[in-house]
C-alpha cells in the first residue's frame, strides 16, 4: 500500500527532507527466486507450475506404460508379478487421466485465457493458486502410496474389487483422496475460468469473437464442474463403504455393484471430452495461423463444441454394454453415442476446409495439429464400432478398446497438448523450440504411436482381454505384442525428444519476439514472456482475429508492411 | 456475425496484387464464398493420392482375406457370433471408405496447399450449405448403421430354436412358431440352461436337473442344442467371453446376465475372463467343449456319478468324524472342535 505523508511544517523538517514524500510498504519484490513461485498468484506462473508438474507426472505415467509393455513383450513373462502389474496399470491410467490429461489443460488455460481475452489475470487469483497446490498435493497423495501399497483395482476402481473385502490396502484410499483433491482443484479452477471468460473479456470481444480455444476451455470448465462433482460424491460413497460401514455397493447388503459403474461413467465419459475438447480448441487456433486463412465455419466449430459437451453427458452407459441392461437402454446409449459422432465429424471437416486453399506452412504446431486430426480420426471411427452394442459385446474390455482409447487420448489429447506446447512455448519462455529436434520428435512419435496401437485392434479382435499380466505362447498374440512393445519405445523416444527440446530451448533457444508466428489472437500482442500485468493498454477487439486487424492498422499508419518470414520473429530483440 | 473480421481491407489489397488463381477470394467476407475444387495443373498429386488410397484399400482387403481373425472378430459355428461378425464387416467397409476419404482429403489439402512463393491463401470464412451438407451426410450414415443393427439384433440377442430336444432327438423344424412372452426363451423350448458363476479365478457351471451336475473351467454341451446362460458372480465382477461363440457378458454379483449360443459343429472353444477381477485375472480361463449328444450324455452321467460318489464319501467322513468327536467328548478330550468336514462336493 502506498500512502502519502505530509510531514509537519517545521523548519527542520523543511530543510532535512524534500516534501511531499511518498513512503511505501508491502511493495512486492520483483518476481524472482523460488519464493516468488510458491507465493505467486500470477496466472502465468501458476500456469507454468501446472505444466511442469504435469510434465513430471507424464514422465512417471510414461515409464509405467513402458513397464507394462516390457511385461507384455514376451509370453509367460515374469518381469512383473501380477500384483505389481495391476498396481502399475492402475497408476498409469490414474496418472494419465487425473494428473496429466485434465491439468495439462488447466495449465495451458491458466497461462493463456487471460492473455487471449485481454485480461490482466483470472477472476480469482488466490483461488487459482489454491487450485494448483491442491492438484500437486493430490498427485503426491497418490504417489506416496508407492512406498506402501499402491492401488491395484484399475483407474476405474470397479466395486466389489475396490472394496475393503478384496482390496484392504491403503493404496485404494490414496486413490480416493487423490480424486478428492484433484477433483476439487479442477472444479475451483473451472469456476475461475468460467468467471474469467464470462466477465473479463476485452472491450468488443463478444461471444462471436471469442477465440475457439477459449470456447473449448469454457465448455471444458462447465463439464469439469458437472462431472468432477459427481465423481467426488461417488468416491466418498466408496470411502464410506470401505471404512464407515456403508453398503452402497455391497450386493450382499442390498447395495448395488452396478451403481458404481453408472456413477463412475457418468463422470468418466464427460471426462473424455474434458480431455479432448481443449485439444480441439488448440487445433482450431493453430490451423488458421499456419494455413494463413481464417478458420472455416467458426460458428459451426463453436456450436459443435457445445453440442459434444451436452451429448457427452448422455452417453456414459456405452462403457457398460456388457452389463445386465435392457435392450431399450442399450439402444438409447447406442444412438446417443452415434449422435455425438456428428458434431465431431463436423469439426474434422471444418478443419480440413480450413487447410483447403490455404498456404500451409509446415511448422511444428501445424504438424502436431494435422497429426492429431489424422490420428484422432481413427479413434473416432473405431468409436463407431464400439457404439454398436452387439459389436461392442465382442470388442469391449479387449485390446481393441485399449487401442481406441489411446488413439483418442494420445492421438487427441497428447498431440493437442504438444501442438499447444510448440505453439505457445515462444510466448511463455520468449524463446523458440528447436525445429529439427521438434520434427524428429513428431515423426518418431507418430510412427511409434501407430506401431504401438494399430496392432492392438487386432489383438482385441483375436480375443486378448485387457489388464492381463501374462498370456501363453499358444495364444498366438506374441508377435503382435512384440510389435506393440517395439513401437512403445519409439513413441517414448519421440516424447523424450520434445522434453529435451523444452529443457534446452528454455534457456538457449532463439529469441522469439512478441509474435513469432504472425498469429491472430491477443496473447501475441504482448511481449514474450508477458509482463506481470499482461497488458498496459487493452486493445479493442473488432473480429475473431484481433491481431490481424492490429497489424493491418499498423501497416496503414506507418506504411510499412508487416512482413512475416516463417518462424522468424517480427522484430529482433 | 462478429466472427468475420471487419477490417479486411489489407487482405483484399494483398489479394488484388496476387496471382489470378486466387482472384475468386476477392469476395472474402461474404457468405457467397465457396469452396471450389481447384483445377490442378500438376495432376501428379491427386493420382498419387488415389494410388495410395487404392493400395491401402487393397492391402487391407488382402489382410482381411489372409488373416480374418485379426481384422474381424472371431466367429465360430454359432449364429450370434456370425451375425456380430457380419455386422462388424459392414461397419468396417463403411469405416474404410470414410477413413480413406477423410484422411485423403487431409493429406491432399496439406500437401497441395503448402506454402509457396507467391501463393496467397483464400480468405474463406465458411459455407453454410457445406456445413448443413456434411452434418446431414454424417447423420444419414449413422441412421443406416442403426437400421442394420436393429434388423440384425434379433438374431444376435434372442436365442435361436434348438435343433435337438432335451432327449437329444431332432426337433421337427416345421413346428409351430409361437410368440414368446419371455424374450429370452428360444422358440420351442428345448434349450439347455446353464448357470455360469464367476469366482476368483475360475468359472463354475451349474447344469439343470435333479442331479445338480456342475463343472469348473470346462463346459460340455451338445451340438445343435441351444444353450442359454445365466451369468452371475459370487465375488467381484467378471466377464464371460468365448470369442468364437459370441460377445461377452459381464458377471456382476447380485445380477443375472443372459447370453446364449447354439454351436452347429463340434469343437473346443476357448476364452478367458474379460473384466479385471484381481491379481490372477489373466489365468481365469473358460472353455466350451461342443460334442455330439451321446458324448455329452456320457460325460453328464459320469459327472453325476462322480459328484454322487464324492457326496457319499463326504457324508461318510462326516459321520466318522461325528462319531469320533462323540467318543472324544465322552472320554473328556474335546480337542476336535476345530476339525472341519470336507467341503461338500468340492
Amino acid at each position: 500500500m502506498a500512502t502519502t505523508q505530509t510531514p509537519s511544517q517545521t523548519a527542520r523538517g523543511l530543510l532535512s527532507r524534500p516534501r511531499p514524500q511518498i513512503t511505501t510498504d508491502h511493495v512486492k519484490d520483483p518476481t524472482a527466486g523460488w519464493t516468488s513461485w510458491i507465493t505467486t498468484t500470477d496466472h502465468k506462473k501458476i500456469g507454468i507450475m501446472y505444466l511442469y508438474t504435469v510434465l513430471a507426472f507424464f514422465v512417471l505415467g510414461g515409464v509405467e506404460a513402458l513397464l507394462i509393455r516390457i511385461q507384455l513383450g514376451a509370453p509367460d513373462n515374469t518381469f512383473l508379478d501380477p500384483e505389481k502389474y495391476n498396481q502399475i496399470f492402475t497408476m498409469h491410467g490414474t496418472t494419465m487421466i487425473f494428473l496429466v490429461g485434465v491439468p495439462v489443460w488447466a495449465g495451458f488455460a491458466n497461462y493463456l485465457i487471460p492473455l487471449m481475452i485481454g485480461a490482466r489475470d483470472v477472476a480469482f487469483p488466490r483461488l487459482n493458486a489454491w487450485s494448483f497446490w491442491m492438484f500437486l498435493f493430490g498427485g503426491i497423495a497418490l504417489y506416496a502410496s508407492i512406498f506402501f501399497t499402491p492401488p491395484e483395482a484399475g483407474w476405474f476402481s470397479y466395486v466389489p474389487l475396490s472394496t475393503s473385502a478384496y482390496n484392504p490396502s491403503g493404496g485404494q484410499d490414496a486413490w480416493i483422496f487423490m480424486v478428492h483433491l484433484t477433483g476439487l482443484s479442477s472444479m475451483i479452477g473451472a469456476v475461475n475460468f468460467i468467471a474469467t471468460i464470462h466477465n473479463m473479456r476485452a472491450p468488443g470481444m463478444g461471444w462471436g469473437r471469442l477465440p475457439l480455444f477459449v470456447w473449448t476451455i469454457l465448455i471444458y470448465s462447465y463439464l469439469v464442474v458437472l462431472a468432477l462433482s459427481s465423481i467426488a460424491a461417488t468416491v466418498t460413497m466408496l470411502l464410506i463403504d470401505r471404512h464407515f460401514g456403508g453398503t452402497f455397493f455391497d450386493p450382499t447388503e442390498e447395495g448395488s455393484a452396478l451403481l458404481w459403474q453408472h456413477l463412475f461413467w457418468f463422470f468418466g465419459h464427460p471426462e473424455v471430452y474434458i480431455l479432448i475438447l481443449p485439444a480441439f480448441g488448440v487445433v482450431s487456433e493453430v490451423l488458421p495461423v499456419f494455413a494463413r486463412k481464417p478458420i472455416f465455419g467458426y460458428k459451426a466449430i463453436a456450436a459443435s463444441t457445445a453440442a459434444i459437451a451436452f451429448l457427452g453427458l448422455l452417453v456414459w452407459a456405452h462403457h457398460m454394454f456388457a452389463t445386465p441392461m435392457s435392450t431399450v437402454v442399450l439402444a438409447f446409449f447406442m444412438l446417443s453415442s452415434f449422435v455425438i459422432a456428428v458434431p465431431t465429424g463436423v469439426k474434422i471437416l471444418n478443419w480440413i476446409a480450413t487447410l483447403w486453399r490455404g498456404t500451409v506452412e509446415y511448422r511444428l504446431p501445424l504438424l502436431w495439429a494435422v497429426g492429431l486430426i489424422g490420428t484422432f480420426l481413427i479413434g473416432g471411427i473405431t468409436g463407431i464400432f464400439l457404439a454398436v452394442f452387439p459389436i461392442d459385446w465382442q470388442l469391449t474390455d479387449s485390446y481393441f478398446v485399449v487401442a481406441h482409447l489411446h488413439y483418442v487420448a494420445i492421438g487427441g489429447t497428447m498431440f493437442g497438448a504438444v501442438s499447444a506446447l510448440y505453439f505457445w512455448f515462444p510466448k511463455m519462455s520468449g524463446r523458440m523450440l528447436h525445429e529439427g529436434l521438434g520434427k524428429a520428435s513428431f515423426w518418431l512419435t507418430l510412427v511409434g504411436f501407430h506401431l504401438t496401437f494399430l496392432i492392438q485392434h487386432s489383438m482385441g479382435l483375436d480375443g486378448m482381454p485387457r489388464r492381463i499380466y501374462e498370456y501363453t505362447s499358444g495364444a498366438g498374440w506374441t508377435w503382435m505384442n512384440q510389435i506393440s512393445t517395439l513401437g512403445s519405445f519409439i513413441l517414448g523416444l519421440g516424447f523424450l525428444l520434445t522434453i529435451i527440446n523444452v529443457v534446452r530451448s528454455v534457456k538457449s533457444g532463439a529469441v522469439a519476439g512478441p509474435d513469432p508466428w504472425k498469429a491472430n489472437t491477443l496473447e501475441w500482442f504482448v511481449p514474450s514472456p508477458p509482463p506481470e500485468n499482461n497488458f498496459d493498454s487493452i486493445p479493442r477487439v473488432r473480429s475473431v482475429e484481433p491481431l490481424k486487424d492490429i497489424r493491418a492498422q499498423i501497416e496503414k499508419q506507418t506504411g510499412v508492411e508487416q512482413i512475416h518470414q516463417a518462424g522468424r520473429p517480427l522484430q529482433k530483440v | 456475425m462478429a466472427a468475420r473480421p471487419l477490417s479486411d481491407r489489407s487482405i483484399v489489397a494483398r489479394v488484388t496484387q496476387s496471382s489470378p488463381e486466387s482472384a475468386t477470394s476477392r469476395r472474402p467476407a461474404s457468405t457467397t464464398a465457396k469452396l471450389r475444387a481447384p483445377v490442378s495443373r500438376t495432376s501428379v498429386l491427386p493420382t498419387l493420392a488415389k494410388a495410395a488410397a487404392l493400395a491401402v484399400a487393397a492391402s487391407l482387403l488382402l489382410a482381411a482375406g489372409a488373416a480374418a481373425d485379426i481384422v474381424t472378430p472371431d466367429a465360430g459355428p454359432t449364429q450370434n457370433a456370425v451375425k456380430v461378425d457380419s455386422l462388424y464387416k459392414l461397419v468396417l467397409a463403411m469405416a474404410l471408405v470414410i477413413f480413406i476419404a477423410v484422411e485423403g482429403m487431409l493429406i491432399y489439402s496439406t500437401v497441395k496447399y503448402r506454402a509457396r512463393k507467391g501463393r496467397v491463401a483464400a480468405q474463406i470464412h465458411g459455407n453454410t450449405r457445406l456445413e448443413v451438407g456434411w452434418t446431414v451426410g454424417a447423420a444419414i450414415i449413422l441412421v443406416f448403421i442403426t437400421a442394420v443393427t436393429f434388423i440384425q439384433l434379433n438374431a444376435i440377442k434372442n436365442p435361436a430354436r434348438s435343433d435337438i430336444g432335451a432327449d437329444g432327438q431332432p426337433v421337427a423344424k416345421s413346428g409351430v412358431l409361437f410368440a414368446s412372452t419371455d424374450q429370452k426363451a428360444p422358440p420351442g423350448g428345448n434349450a439347455l440352461n446353464i448357470r455360469v458363476d464367476g469366482q476368483q479365478y475360475v468359472w463354475r457351471y451349474q447344469y439343470p436337473g435333479p442331479k445338480k451336475v456342475f463343472s469348473y473351467v470346462d463346459m460340455v454341451v451338445p451340438v445343435g442344442q441351444t444353450v442359454t446362460l445365466d451369468i452371475s458372480s459370487d465375488d467381484v465382477a467378471h466377464s464371460w467371453w468365448i470369442p468364437e461363440l459370441g460377445g461377452k457378458m459381464d458377471a456382476i454379483p447380485g445380477y443375472t446376465n443372459k447370453a446364449w449360443f447354439k454351436a452347429t459343429k463340434p469343437g473346443v472353444f476357448e476364452g478367458q475372463c474379460a473384466e479385471l477381477c484381481g491379481r490372477n485375472h489373466a489365468n481365469m480361463y473358460g472353455r466350451v467343449k461342443v460334442v455330439p449328444y451321446d458324448e455329452y450324455r456320457a460325460w453328464y452321467d459320469r459327472k453325476a456319478a462322480e459328484i454322487q460318489q464324492a457326496q457319499d464319501e463326504g457324508a461318510r467322513q462326516r459321520k466318522e468324524l461325528t462319531e469320533q468327536e462323540g467318543k472324544q467328548a465322552a472320554e473328556g478330550g474335546g480337542g476336535a472342535g476345530g476339525a472341519s468336514a470336507p467341503d461338500q462336493g468340492n
